[in-house]
């Protein structure tokens, strides 16, 4: 079984549970194990960023230490998480200077990071280390005439980096049709969600919402799959909020595509968190249920 | 004799790590602007932001909202032809905001991500709830009661944290974060 470091990140303790509990179930029936990293810290967003740089980077470091530390590359579900750990762990690299500042930082928790991993996101296991075929090949259960909108967001893609196709990515869409579900055409799919503009810029990221919602709507989706709990979150919770604020209503699930691929492979709907939605997603895929394995 | 860095010199100055072109290197194409999902919010588009900051026209900057209804979502950055790193020059922004105090008062941003790292900086984990004073203040009764409203179906569901988490090694974490920072007092 190939293992990696797993920081689930502080989302995924309670808000995104859910995304947290998909992960670790569909990578294990994927001959994948998420083993978390013991004692990790917040990654810090953005914020760290808003206020020292310096200090961002090495609270990053600390966890890419202790996956080190245990010799495994380190995977992130939540993509600002990602995009922390897999660009500190770029510059640091890169950076000798910068190298030097952080480990004398880290030596306080008797830690040292030489640079010697690499950073996935739960995604791209799954599209490039396990591969798309392989996961089709595990579909016992496909989700036949789902017509999902594949919500990439920011930090996945963005900044660029190695393999990366920041403008015309597939890889999400080709993971939907392994799902045995319709990947729609979906035109918004990289625009952003607003992220923690939910909180500090509110009219601005409501509004970026619902041109989303609607976007989604317009080409006929039944369920919007996401890859980040900051976009669940603010895609479906904030969906009622939308309606007040603009008029609308939009009655439109968002899940997590672990959850969806655990659907299509048989998993039973309480190990992979469905049931804590506040959109539900029952009246689409009440058909799929009825043949899961227990 | 020793000249006092320009403004412009000492944002650029604050782009430590991430290797992006100069800012001087702007040709004010607005690829930025076109780009950016929340250009309509902002008082000034962020192709005028940095002809502003190259023209070292401090006041104006610190003055309106645009760094920070910056949501970090790259796609300036990875269109800019300069190849500028837009997003981290709003970040750098931020950082000579708080550091000045120089932001505007009417902003949630800068107390929520001050906010923010003190959680973590004692805690090593963040805690939604102890977040939220932050910009329930700036909202009308209206929005609070939507945000009430959401938060109660979130606990139904188990979606709420109940209680804040600390990390184990909260000690050398701390004490590893005083070799970056100094932190005083806290604690």
């Amino acid at each position: 079984m190939k293992k990696f470091a797993y920081f689930p990140g502080c989302s995924l303790e309670k808000l995104a549970l859910s995304y947290n509990n998909s992960s670790v179930e569909t990578s294990r029936m994927l001959g994948v194990e998420l083993q978390e990293l013991e004692d990790w810290n917040c990654c810090g967003a953005t914020t760290y960023f808003h206020v020292d740089q310096l200090l961002a980077y090495t609270l990053v470091a600390r966890n890419l230490a202790m996956a080190e530390k245990e010799g495994l590359d380190l995977v992130a579900p939540c993509s600002a998480c990602y995009k922390n750990a897999y660009f500190t762990n770029k510059y640091i690299k890169e950076d000798a200077d910068l190298a030097e500042h952080i480990n004398y930082a880290l030596e306080e928790d008797d830690l040292q990071f030489r640079g010697k991993i690499n950073v996935h996101h739960v995604i791209e296991v799954y599209a490039n280390e396990i591969g798309v075929e392989e996961v089709a090949a595990k579909v016992t259960n496909p989700l036949e005439g789902l017509r999902v909108a594949p919500y990439y967001g920011c930090q996945i893609v963005r900044p660029k980096h190695n393999g990366m196709d920041s403008e015309n990515p597939q890889f999400f869409e080709a993971l939907v049709s392994a799902m045995g579900a319709e990947a729609v055409d979906f035109p918004e799919r990289l625009r952003c969600c607003g992220g923690s503009l939910i909180m500090t810029s509110r009219h601005a990221a409501l509004d970026m919402v619902r041109t989303l919602l609607q976007s989604a709507v317009d080409c006929g989706t039944d369920v919007i799959a996401t890859a980040c709990p900051l976009c669940q979150v603010n895609l479906e919770c904030y969906q009622l909020q939308v309606n007040d604020e603009f008029g609308t209503n939009f009655k439109l699930p968002v899940l997590y595509f672990t959850q969806l691929l655990g659907l299509a492979m048989g998993l039973p709907p309480k190990k992979i968190g469905i049931g804590s939605e506040l959109v539900s997603a029952a009246p689409f895929f009440k058909k799929y249920l009825s043949k899961q394995v227990s | 004799m020793a000249t006092k860095p320009t403004f412009s010199q000492e944002i650029s100055n604050l782009l430590y790590a991430s290797h992006g072109k100069p800012l001087k290197t702007c040709i004010q194409c607005g690829t930025c602007s076109g780009s950016c999902p929340v250009v309509d919010f902002m008082d000034q588009t962020p192709r005028r932001l940095i002809g502003m900051i190259n023209a070292d026209l401090k006041e104006d900057v610190l003055d309106c909202n645009t760094y920070w209804f910056c949501a970090s979502c790259y796609q300036c950055t990875v269109r800019c032809p300069a190849q500028i790193d837009i997003a981290d020059v709003m970040y750098a922004v931020k950082r000579y905001s708080i550091w000045h105090k120089t932001y505007r008062d009417d902003l949630v941003g800068p107390t929520f991500s001050e906010t923010f790292v003190k959680t973590i900086v004692r805690s090593g984990r963040s805690y939604e709830p102890l977040l939220a004073p932050t910009y329930m203040f700036s909202m009308g009764i209206k929005e609070v009661l939507q945000e009430a409203h959401m938060a109660t179906q979130m606990m139904l569901k188990g979606r709420m944290p109940v209680l804040p988490t600390k990390i184990k090694r909260l000690d050398n974490f701390k004490n590893m974060i005083r070799r970056i920072i100094p932190m005083g007092g806290a604690k």
